[in-house]
């Protein structure tokens, strides 16, 4: 953990040390655990941002993939009667498909990113909205599917399921990100990409790569999403969320230009979005100001960061200055 | 030294209807620019030592010399962009030490450079203004369309050009976007045109327009510098030519003097003789053969070239011969547009960077912090990127296996850093080519290919580059040295192939391998 993610953890801790003075009801173990369902399923979309982040990249499809891939989970289990398990994988490979056309669109066509994925945003809602016919996909009275609920809405010892299949993804992403080849070529990309090709690494293949495990990520918190809301109307499910992913990212310290950022960072970037959604519950905030705060925070966040730096620098300056005997 | 030169052939300008001519005796009247006993120096390099010019109204100057020379050094303290060491410059009559841009602009000289700078979104009115458009609605400050149109109309028809006002810049050719820039120049009433290879790039046609508009710029006397490696032009356009060599005034040719041969002469110079290579290697078979290698630069030209075991092959050539691409092409970050690649007698085609590597062709690329190193990276993850997964086992990195090969180049190379975790960034740029350098070696190369190794690094860190190289050479690695350093060529090449507009114009043997010889061919002329 660096100096970046301490200080996001210290922040953390404050701000839920201030609204548990103000409102006792934060540290209620129902709230604690509301909360960290919320973290469990946003953090695992913000890895998978996260990885196309690392790259340069941006993935704006994601709240709307959400909701297409939770409709078509939520219908080929309820209503056509699909085992649950195959529809789990099959939406997680159509995810990976969907990431892996996104990629190669983005390295082998060479589309922008961003318009790739915005494309990807106006489509799949669409399609969300056109499958069920604007209709809301729900399970029918009395259609259980204990073993699924349990993996995704279930706790254990009170600990969210949710929360620790985030956990279990963490520390796979992590080794993945910061211990492995694949990651490390990540990175370089990020920093230089022409350097990183010419140090003869395939970077067509590996960007692609950080769009399929985006897409994989994105739609396994799909199918949370699905089960924890159990109904899903295609017009407004999803909302955003890829502005989740990115905002948790900035406030995690990773740059928009890529080849920065960590595990540890967009995870404590999720927790504090969360943290400050629960927030304007518990103090009475009016919920419409939800956006305004968050926004607020976060750009205070990345001033304070950058301001930091220069003041950082010019410490550094004026100590050189300082030993260079002038003449 | 000229004396001979005014018997020459007779001066291509006289198959030219030269509309003005400025008389020999009025140079002395009106020269309005001057530079005196300019002297600059860089870390290291001398860049321009004693040099003096003077620029006469409506005179077309050529100015001629090798890469390194002091052309750009000139230009820049012209433009006001570097300050001389001493030497004056004086401007109307007034001397200065230095001059800044505003000066600069002020004295009336305006530059066409050879990376031309327009913005191709804009059309040619809006990039002729730019900065400067008439403006109406007082404080909305609108663009005056109709008046900006009014103004830049009698420019273009100026430098006769046959595109309008309102062609967007991205519809223009490259000849027609120098015409933009000349109208440019002339819009802040330019006294002086100094055009930096204005015709590298272009095709005959073109340049013939080029030519003619530089001969109007004279007719309504305003005066042009004109840069060029393309010596048959320099001799059809130049009323005077300077010739520049190791920062130093080499020679000046007027009129009928100015002729290819005489410039070349100069060029080189009679005291230079070429230090050749004491290197007495036996080179091997072919490691690496080229046939009809097309690239991005001269897609009409093929290039055939032949590199040997335990050799080093120079590759000279004029800036923008075509070089770079072609080792662009076997190390396979681009496509060759046809012809076929051996290594090894074994059929290659590497269509990716990821394939050059596996099959131990390596590049030292020419724009180190673009393309040789991560500057935020460490050195030990900076030299162990191209081999990382030897260093990994279950794709996991060792960190102990990368730090211990970095370990061994920096000691190897003698890379002075604090430690091997230091940043790239931080380190001097002979240090950071030795990191580039560090990451090949830590592999086993077949074919290493260098492009411009010792550029902006200096003489202690360049001796040791030369020596890893013949280290390499000696142990069977086929070396491919791109440079134009002309010393660097001739010193360390064992042969050299020079190239010309996309293709190879002569390969030189050890003992034809003189300065003369490497320059002839390098302007498409044959070797002695």
């Amino acid at each position: 953990m660096n100096k970046k993610d301490a200080g996001l953890l210290i922040l953390i801790v404050v701000v839920g040390a201030i609204v548990a003075m103000i409102n006792p009801r934060f540290l209620l173990p129902i709230n604690l655990a509301n909360t960290a369902n919320l973290i469990g399923l946003f953090g695992i979309l913000s890895i998978g941002q996260a990885f196309v982040i690392i790259t340069g990249g941006i993935e704006l499809s994601v709240g709307s993939l959400i909701a297409l891939l939770g409709v078509l989970f939520v219908d080929l289990i309820a209503n056509l009667g699909m085992d649950w398990p195959l529809a789990f994988m099959l939406i997680l490979v159509l995810g990976g498909l969907i990431g892996l056309a996104h990629g190669w669109l983005i390295t082998r066509l060479n589309l922008q990113p961003f318009v790739v994925t915005l494309c990807g945003l106006l489509i799949y809602r669409g399609i969300a909205r056109f499958y069920t016919a604007d209709g809301t996909a729900g399970f029918g009275f009395g259609q259980n599917f204990p073993t699924l609920e349990f993996l995704t809405a279930g706790r254990t010892y009170g600990i969210p399921n949710s929360f620790i299949a985030l956990l279990i993804i963490m520390g796979v992403t992590w080794v993945v990100l910061h211990r492995s080849v694949f990651g490390r070529y990540l990175y370089a990309i990020g920093k230089n990409e022409e350097a990183a090709r010419y140090s003869g690494i395939r970077t067509g293949r590996m960007v692609m790569a950080a769009y399929v495990i985006c897409g994989v990520l994105t739609a396994l918190s799909a199918i949370y999403f699905a089960m924890y809301t159990r109904s899903i109307s295609p017009a407004s499910h999803g909302n955003f969320y890829e502005l989740y992913a990115i905002a948790a990212a900035v406030l995690g310290g990773f740059s928009l230009r890529g080849g920065e950022g960590s595990i540890f960072g967009v995870i404590l970037g999720t927790i504090l979005l969360q943290e400050l959604q629960n927030l304007v519950n518990l103090l009475g905030i009016p919920s419409s100001l939800n956006f305004a705060v968050m926004g607020g925070v976060i750009l205070i966040g990345v001033l304070v960061d950058q301001q930091w730096d220069v003041f950082r620098a010019r410490r550094r300056l004026s100590k050189a200055a300082h030993f260079t005997p002038s003449n | 030294m000229t004396g001979n030169g005014f018997t020459a052939i007779g001066g291509a300008n006289q198959n030219e209807a030269i509309s003005f001519e400025v008389p020999s005796d009025a140079r002395h009247q009106a020269h309005f620019l001057s530079l005196h006993d300019v002297r600059k120096t860089y870390p290291g390099v001398v860049a321009l030592d004693g040099f003096s010019i003077e620029v006469t109204q409506g005179e077309v100057i050529g100015i001629v010399g090798e890469n390194g020379a002091g052309k750009s050094t000139l230009m820049k303290i012209l433009g006001g962009v570097a300050a001389p060491d001493s030497g004056t410059i004086r401007i109307d009559g007034t001397d200065h030490d230095r001059l800044t841009v505003k000066h600069s602009l002020e004295a009336g000289i305006a530059f066409v450079h050879q990376e031309l700078n327009l913005f191709d979104n804009l059309d040619v009115a809006a990039n002729i203004f730019l900065g400067r458009e008439p403006l109406r609605g007082g404080p909305l400050k609108l663009v005056d369309r109709a008046k900006l149109r009014k103004m830049v109309v009698p420019l273009v028809e100026r430098v006769g050009a046959n595109f309008k006002a309102d062609t967007p810049v991205s519809k223009l050719s490259l000849a027609q976007q120098q015409m933009v820039e000349i109208a440019k120049a002339l819009s802040i009433k330019a006294r002086l045109v100094i055009l930096d290879e204005p015709t590298s790039s272009l095709p005959t046609a073109e340049t013939e327009k080029l030519l003619s508009v530089i001969r109007g710029l004279k007719a309504d006397g305003i005066s042009v510098i004109f840069i060029s490696h393309r010596l048959h032009e320099v001799e059809r356009v130049a009323d005077r030519v300077i010739v520049l060599r190791d920062g130093m005034l080499a020679g000046t040719l007027t009129n009928d003097a100015i002729n290819h041969d005489q410039m070349v002469k100069l060029m080189i110079g009679r005291a230079l003789k070429a230090r050749t290579s004491t290197s007495s290697r036996d080179a091997g078979s072919v490691a690496l053969s080229a046939r009809g290698i097309r690239t991005t630069a001269y897609p009409h030209r093929t290039v055939d070239l032949d590199v040997l075991h335990g050799e080093i092959l120079g590759l000279a050539g004029l800036v923008g011969s075509g070089r770079t691409e072609f080792a662009r092409v076997v190390f396979g970050i681009d496509r060759s547009f046809g012809g076929e690649l051996h290594l090894d007698g074994k059929p290659i085609m590497p269509g990716s960077s990821a394939d050059a590597v596996a099959a131990g062709i390596f590049l030292i690329p020419e724009d180190r912090k673009l393309a040789g190193i991560l500057l935020d990276f460490a050195i030990a993850q900076n030299i162990s990127l191209p081999n990382l997964p030897a260093h990994a086992s279950n794709f996991i990195v060792s960190a102990a296996s990368e730090n211990a090969t970095a370990e061994t180049q920096r000691s190897s190379l003698g890379i002075k850093a604090p430690s091997i975790a230091t940043r790239v960034g931080t380190l001097s740029g002979g240090n950071q080519q030795k990191v580039v350098l560090a990451k090949w070696l830590a592999m086993q190369p077949k074919i290493m290919i260098f492009d411009e190794p010792t550029r902006g690094i200096d003489i202690g860190a360049k001796a040791e580059i030369y020596r890893l190289m013949h280290a390499l050479a000696d142990a069977g690695v086929a070396v491919l040295m791109i440079s134009s350093d002309m010393e660097e060529v001739i010193s360390v090449s064992d042969r050299v192939a020079v190239m010309h507009e996309g293709q190879i114009s002569g390969i030189l043997m050890k003992d034809q391998l003189d300065q003369e010889n490497v320059l002839l061919l390098a302007v498409g002329k044959s070797a002695r």
